[in-house]
């Protein structure tokens, strides 16, 4: 079971590596963040000097002033470029007929699903792992909330993997790389936003909608709260984008 | 080793397989025929667990195609019709991701990369990227591929399609190696294939199969009898119809533009094959050549296949 889940995962993860795809990825991802963080830092310290020119008491925290908006900002980049990542999954096997294999192997589809989720998944925690060094650096000059970072960590990681399972089932859904792609980043964006209309809705429709998306389960988590109701959000956000998939690769037999 | 019975497939309201039913035995190698649109794809889909049949049941290898799904992989090699290649690995790791999907166990792995590599003659290629491989040699990959984990069951689907003449026979020849210690049930549209690499054929026709035997036996039952060439220098329509008159002969027609022709003569008739040469010579017609020809296994594939449209 978990042999042949690795499998499947292990080819594809070193596929992003042979292909320019990881490089390319990870590159952007790494200038959007280190032009993202040194702006936060500049912008931190303007104000905390601000503060205390004028006098005005204690200021931001490290946590509230570079933390939370570094880890709200991460979320928005993965936003752009999990469709990248997610787009060849199974749309490159139909396109490449190795499909064929994967279907003719004694393997299960569930086994299929999770191992192309976890190759994704894989990527993305090599991209959260090399911004480590952000966090690290604070906590070795400054004092931020150790529970915030660990929790905006886990929470961007939980929120990312989202992104992927909307990118699994839509590269699921057609051979075309662009079109899987722009179909995952309009849908992730679809859940990033749909709290906007919780407003207008109001009452009940307004909750559901508010619950509905991605983005308002992620404040707790950039609290330093880790509540088991959004962990469970994300959870099972994921497990209804795989089982979709699993569903699609079934129906590829029928057809 | 391969028993299927009253198998049916429809896409909507398009019969693809219509009731079909054979069987394979061990160490066969057994060819299927047919025009393009066929079924043979369709059909061998089914056999390798890629997708469900509408109606009918299929044994491979002793498990139910369709409740033992993941047994029938498991003892199946399959190549489809496009080889399903990553054109970014290279052959050797290539094998190697498919020996581990196919779950060889993981001492064997190694080895059974270099048994399939030295079979399908692939040995100094094992470094080289598929995408940069001839066709002839991703065909040979694929061929590898189905075979990486010693199947009891093989399943080609156009093995030679888009190859050069050499490599066909490269191909054939590695076929017929498998024989016996392998089943093999192959489709293809070429005729000289069958004749050249199975035992049996199974001749289909719109899902049907209009045909199953041994080639030999086939070619008695439904060739024509004996057909001969006729070649003469100079052939006169007085002396042409002289020759029509020689007993037993059912016709004689004219072969194309030369002046060769094609003589028939009534069942059982054969005999009189002397008259007619003697014939020939008395009418100074300048005989050059009188040979006969065997129904060919295309000749007998275009009436399995016109017979009942």
């Amino acid at each position: 079971m978990i042999r042949n889940i690795w499998t499947i995962a292990r080819r594809d993860f070193r596929s992003y590596f042979t292909s320019p795809v990881a490089y390319i990825v990870i590159a952007g991802f790494m200038v959007v963040m280190g032009w993202m963080f040194s702006y936060i830092l500049r912008d931190f310290s303007l104000r905390m000097m601000q503060y205390t020119q004028m006098n005005m008491g204690k200021g931001v925290s490290i946590t509230d002033g570079i933390i939370r908006p570094l880890y709200g900002n991460m979320n928005v980049v993965f936003l752009f470029l999990v469709p990248f990542i997610t787009m060849r999954l199974f749309a490159e096997e139909r396109k490449q007929n190795t499909i064929e294999l994967l279907l003719t192997s004694p393997i299960s589809l569930a086994q299929l699903v999770l191992g192309k989720f976890l190759s994704a998944w894989l990527l993305i925690l090599v991209m959260i792992a090399l911004t480590l060094t952000y966090p690290i650096v604070l906590l070795v000059s400054g004092n931020p909330d150790p529970g915030t970072v660990a929790g905006s960590i886990l929470g961007t990681l939980l929120l990312t993997s989202c992104y992927i399972a909307v990118g699994v089932l839509f590269s699921s859904l057609t051979e075309n790389q662009i079109v899987a792609g722009a179909l995952t980043f309009a849908t992730s964006l679809f859940f990033w936003l749909v709290s906007w209309a919780a407003g207008s809705a109001g009452g009940v429709a307004g909750d559901v909608l508010n619950h509905l998306s991605l983005i308002s389960h992620f404040n707790n988590f950039s609290q330093g709260l880790i509540t088991s109701a959004d962990v469970l959000y994300y959870l099972s956000f994921i497990f209804v984008g795989l089982f979709l998939t699993h569903r699609v690769l079934d129906s590829y037999r029928w057809r | 080793m391969i028993q299927v019975s009253h198998l049916t497939k429809r896409y909507g309201p398009r019969t693809a397989v219509d009731d079909l039913t054979f069987e394979v035995k061990k160490g066969e190698v057994v060819g299927f025929l047919g025009p393009n649109g066929a079924g043979k794809s369709s059909t061998m889909k089914i056999l390798s667990g890629f997708m469900p049949a509408t109606e009918g049941t299929a044994t491979v290898a002793d498990f139910d195609v369709f409740t033992q799904s993941l047994e029938v992989k498991r003892n199946v090699g399959f190549l489809p019709e496009t080889p399903p290649l990553y054109l970014e690995m290279q052959v050797e790791d290539y094998l190697d991701h498919v020996a581990r999907l196919k779950q060889v166990a993981k001492g064997d792995i190694n080895k059974s990369i270099d048994t399939v590599l030295e079979k399908t003659s692939l040995g100094d290629s094992r470094r080289r990227l598929i995408g940069n491989l001839s066709k002839g040699m991703r065909q040979r990959v694929g061929l590898a591929q189905a075979l990486i984990n010693n199947p009891r069951v093989l399943i080609l689907d156009e093995p030679t399609v888009g190859l050069d003449p050499r490599q066909i026979i490269d191909i054939r020849s590695l076929i017929k190696s498998l024989k016996g210690e392998h089943t093999v049930i192959l489709s293809t549209h070429i005729l000289p294939e069958v004749t050249a690499t199975c035992d049996r054929v199974i001749v289909i026709n719109r899902g049907k199969i209009v045909a199953q035997d041994s080639i030999d036996t086939l070619t008695q039952k439904h060739g024509e009898g004996t057909v001969f060439k006729l070649a003469l220098r100079n052939p006169s329509p007085a002396g042409l119809e002289y020759l029509r008159k020689v007993q037993g002969v059912e016709s004689i027609a004219a072969n194309g533009t030369g002046n060769t022709f094609i003589v028939k003569f009534v069942k059982g008739a054969e005999a009189n094959r002397d008259q007619l040469v003697t014939a020939a010579v008395q009418q100074n017609l300048g005989l050059l050549e009188f040979s006969a020809e065997r129904a060919s296994l295309e000749d007998i594939f275009l009436k399995l296949i016109t017979q009942e449209t």
